[in-house]
């Protein structure tokens, strides 16, 4: 199996052009409580597809009991919104007032030409999509350029074509170290206390942790980054999206019971220790990022 | 009740009554584009608009949106609201020249030219059909989409909505004829008007040019000259 191809960082995002019901009815029911949160209800669904699937639209409304013109109304009126599907990487470059005195047209030309699509498209291969803000508020950076949530200060012609290049590979493995809030922790079974290090395999440039997941059908390894913050996981086989899994030591082949239920989806949490003290709980919900980290 | 006067003449009204009602209950005649008697009022169009307050506290206010108040000085065709109307119907005419409606109401206030660039437009955005979709017909089919240069009404996605019953309601309440016919093409169709003609529409030649929901079409009498 190409373990490569599982690891992504996106894999919240799903295959194009799959919008399953279920999907958009579990975001909707996450949102029964508060009535009148059209806008938090579609910025989710933006969030899983990319982009707001007309199907899933059509779903919201009859669920919601919207009328289908209120909701296309809103996601129109919002540039956040899009109603195309976006390719992997975002391009935002910024045309306000400071950063087009200090050359903004002239990037924005730059990256039109290198991708040989306009500002607003997306390459034919779905890999970038081109887009001009008006202003990003950092005025004495110019010109900025945000490339999948990173910014890019003062940016020169001549840089362009390495920040495309760096983008298509992604940005995370340049960053971590930078980031305060990614930092590499170890783990252990609480029951036998072995470590979940795997040196055999790295994630997002690490050491790896291995643990054995289990469903109903099926057994095999999950691989999770042993950066807290980083989302990169491998498995050996599909889980599917909001699956809840079941994680035994493969050590003590004991099975990890949860501790608590996620804040967020209602799965099981299942506790494991941090070297150094404490413990760590993750949600056990393919897809669901919840977690936390109790020192002591 | 709330006392009022228009003009100068005194008047006595329920609460909740907007200045349009009020005038309109005195005799004072207010032009309005998006003002229509049971449909809410939106206060898109500025064309009503009427001079409330006195002196340096005197200000502009659109008449069909503004409620009563007591001793409300108001007057409905000052120097500074005429100017004022001018001012709105030219950018409206400018926006669409082509509207019959707009171009009577023009008239009457004696514009005789154009200052502006034409745009040739087919909407003023007054709201009217949305309104008269969602409060008459109970059906929501089209509504506003977009914001600020590019806001346009339709239906979602540009495709025929589910819950349109091709009534026609919007086209009948249309003073620009924003939504034109479009028979020819059934998936974006909004109104079966062309089809109840005799003879229907959808059967001349001319089909392109025709712009309206009207019996006789007067795209189609024009044609015939």
């Amino acid at each position: 199996m190409e373990q490569n191809a599982a690891i992504s960082s996106k894999d919240n995002i799903c295959a194009e052009g799959k919008v399953e019901s279920k999907d958009i009815l579990r975001i909707l029911e996450s949102h029964n409580k508060d009535r009148g949160g059209l806008i938090s209800i579609l910025e989710e669904i933006q969030s899983e597809y990319g982009y707001l699937p007309e199907e899933a639209l059509r779903i919201v409304s009859e669920r919601t009991g919207r009328s289908l013109v209120d909701i296309y109304g809103v996601a129109t009126f919002y540039r956040f919104f899009s109603l195309q599907a976006k390719g992997k990487h975002l391009i935002c470059a910024c045309l306000g007032t400071a950063c087009h005195v200090r050359g903004a047209p002239r990037i924005v030309a730059e990256l039109e030409q290198q991708l040989t699509i306009k500002a607003g498209q997306t390459t034919p291969d779905k890999e970038f999509t081109l887009e001009t803000v008006n202003c990003l508020g950092a005025c004495a950076l110019g010109p900025v350029v945000v490339i999948d949530g990173h910014y890019f200060s003062k940016v020169r012609k001549s840089k362009v074509k390495q920040l495309l290049e760096q983008a298509g590979e992604g940005f995370d493995k340049f960053d971590i170290g930078k980031d305060e809030r990614i930092f590499p922790i170890e783990v252990s079974c609480p029951h036998c206390n072995h470590s979940f290090k795997d040196k055999t395999f790295a994630i997002d440039g690490y050491p790896c942790l291995k643990i054995n997941v289990a469903t109903d059908h099926q057994q095999g390894w999950i691989r999770l980054s042993c950066l807290y913050g980083s989302y990169s996981v491998s498995t050996e086989f599909e889980i599917p999206e909001g699956m809840v899994v079941n994680f035994i030591c493969p050590h003590c082949n004991s099975e990890i019971h949860s501790t608590s239920d996620c804040s967020q989806c209602g799965a099981p949490m299942i506790p494991m220790l941090v070297d150094g003290g404490g413990i760590v709980s993750i949600c056990t919900r393919r897809g669901c990022k919840n977690h936390m980290l109790d020192l002591v | 009740m709330i006392n009022l006067k228009i003009n100068g003449l005194n008047v006595s009204v329920e609460k909740g009554t907007t200045l349009l009602e009020a005038a309109k209950f005195l005799g004072f005649p207010i032009p309005t584009l998006c003002h229509m008697d049971g449909l809410s009022p939106y206060g898109a169009c500025r064309l009503c608009v009427v001079e409330i307050g006195e002196d340096s506290n005197a200000k502009l206010v659109s008449s069909c949106i503004y409620p009563a108040e007591e001793g409300l000085k108001v007057r409905t065709a000052s120097t500074r609201v005429l100017k004022a109307r001018k001012m709105i119907l030219e950018l409206l005419l400018a926006s669409c020249p082509q509207s019959k409606t707009i171009q009577d109401v023009a008239s009457a206030h004696g514009i005789r030219q154009q200052r502006f660039k034409q745009e040739y437009e087919d909407c003023i955005l007054c709201g009217l059909c949305v309104r008269m979709c969602e409060e008459q017909m109970m059906a929501k089919a089209i509504g506003f989409r977009g914001r600020g240069e590019n806001r346009s009404i339709g239906t979602p996605f540009d495709i025929k909505s589910d819950v349109c019953r091709l009534c026609g309601g919007c086209m009948y309440v249309c003073p620009a004829c924003q939504l034109r016919c479009t028979y020819n093409e059934p998936e974006k169709a909004i109104c079966g008007g062309c089809a109840n003609l005799a003879p229907p529409c959808v059967e001349k030649e001319e089909f392109d040019d025709m712009m309206c929901y009207m019996n006789p079409c007067v795209a189609c009498e024009i044609k015939k000259d």
